[in-house]
């Protein structure tokens, strides 16, 4: 299909976009465009305006700031796969980034578009949780920050305001100590996956403490099973799998009861993972 | 004040274009409809299937996931450019003596996206090629003639042969 008719602004600067954002209720982001443009030419969406964010200068860098990465709304999914700053200081989008779509999507795709749009089923959003990093917004009232654990709302709903701009995500970089791991299954590599796993943790000993799981297609936002942390933190891989209590439902890729399956089948491969050193 | 369509200047195949487009008019359909370049296909219309990949910039995107206001001041290359030029001519011809085609749909973008990958690897293994061109569908070949095309002209134009 097509999508309907919309207009169309270039904004010129964030003050710009927000202004137009501010002024048409039913105006719509554009920045990659790799799910947006999807759900227009299905016409599961049809806003009157798009307001196209790619000119606006800044936003597009990677950066370390002391023990910060910030990532730049308008870094795209191949700068970030290029970027030795992510590789060496958040190896966990390093190492999810290949799983996300296909070459020629991740070379349009934005992290910020993608933590913006909140697909349940998509990688980024699950690793902002799982690394517990921050969102930066730009509206009508200023700037602020918003952590990850209170971004996610419901199914594709953010804390964003309707006249804010996700600017940049935040990061912790990665420490000698930190402990990541990621898996996702999917029936094409690229696809959406059918249920998927980001997590991060703190070497303690021969323990693992601060452990954050995050999990994706599994409901309407990524979740966090804090029954099954605990579980990892106590030592028992099994018992954490036990604790899981996800309730997927089913949809067009799986049965509710095919997801909690495998839902402890990635908790297995990523305990796996959080178990070894960064840089063995 | 935000308008429904716009003035628009490009590079298409190193071709100068002028044109006034609707803004909600995606790449592909301004290439195939507006400028009359039918290589680049139209398939699934929401990114899954890569029959529409085309070259913006020196990159791979998908045609159906762009609108054609956002390539202002853009260089596309279609697969027509890439064929008239030669830089895929190998491609095209071992995908020919493989039968890595048979109805020929999924082709311009399947090229388009051999090409770029060899483009940064120059003998990518076969597990390389099949994740490269994972996002790009073909119902007829079962993919195991495509893969041993590109393979043949990966190691070709690393020795420096035709294939």
């Amino acid at each position: 299909m097509k999508p309907a008719p919309f207009a169309y602004h270039k904004a010129r600067s964030l003050e710009d976009a927000v202004a137009q954002l501010a002024a048409h209720k039913d105006a719509r982001l554009l920045a990659g465009g790799q799910s947006l443009i999807a759900t227009l030419n299905m016409r599961l969406s049809s806003p009157t305006l798009l307001i196209d964010i790619n000119g606006i200068g800044g936003l597009d860098r990677i950066e370390l700031k002391g023990d910060i990465v910030e990532i730049g709304a308008l870094v795209r999914h191949a700068q970030a796969e290029r970027s030795d700053v992510i590789a060496r200081h958040a190896p966990l989008i390093a190492r999810a980034l290949p799983h996300i779509a296909h070459p020629a999507i991740r070379n349009r795709g934005t992290l910020g578009g993608s933590v913006a749009f909140a697909d349940p089923a998509a990688e980024l959003p699950a690793c902002l949780l799982a690394l517990g990093g921050e969102v930066e917004a730009s509206g009508s009232k200023g700037k602020r920050t918003i952590k990850a654990d209170d971004f996610f709302k419901g199914l594709f709903e953010t804390a964003l305001a309707p006249d804010e701009i996700l600017t940049a995500l935040r990061l912790s970089t990665a420490k000698a100590d930190t402990r990541i791991g990621f898996a996702e299954l999917a029936r094409r590599h690229g696809d959406y996956a059918i249920v998927g796993l980001a997590a991060s943790a703190r070497a303690d000993g021969k323990k693992l403490a601060d452990v954050r799981l995050a999990y994706f297609g599994v409901g309407d936002i990524p979740l966090r099973p804090r029954k099954a942390e605990a579980a990892l933190m106590q030592g028992s891989v099994e018992d954490a799998v036990a604790a899981l209590d996800l309730a997927p439902n089913d949809d067009v890729q799986a049965t509710a009861m095919t997801k909690r399956h495998l839902a402890g089948v990635l908790l297995r491969r990523v305990a796996k993972q959080l178990m070894e050193p960064l840089h063995a | 004040m935000p308008e429904h369509s716009l003035d628009l200047a490009l590079t298409v195949n190193g071709e100068t274009v002028n044109e006034r487009v609707d803004a909600r008019t995606t790449l592909v359909d301004f290439l195939r409809d507006g400028l009359g370049l039918t290589g680049s296909h139209v398939g699934c219309e929401h990114g899954v299937c890569g029959a529409c990949t085309v070259r913006v910039n020196g990159e791979i995107v998908r045609g159906c996931l762009m609108l054609a206001v956002q390539c202002d001041g853009a260089k596309v290359e279609t697969i027509e450019g890439l064929s008239d030029s030669g830089e895929v001519a190998d491609l095209q011809l071992a995908f020919e003596q493989r039968n890595a085609l048979q109805c020929g749909f999924c082709t311009p973008g399947m090229v388009a996206t051999a090409q770029d990958l060899l483009k940064r690897v120059a003998v990518p293994s076969r597990e390389e090629i099949r994740e490269h061109i994972s996002g790009n569908y073909c119902r007829c070949t079962g993919y195991h003639a495509i893969v041993d095309a590109v393979e043949a002209v990966a190691r070709a134009r690393a020795e420096g042969m035709k294939p």
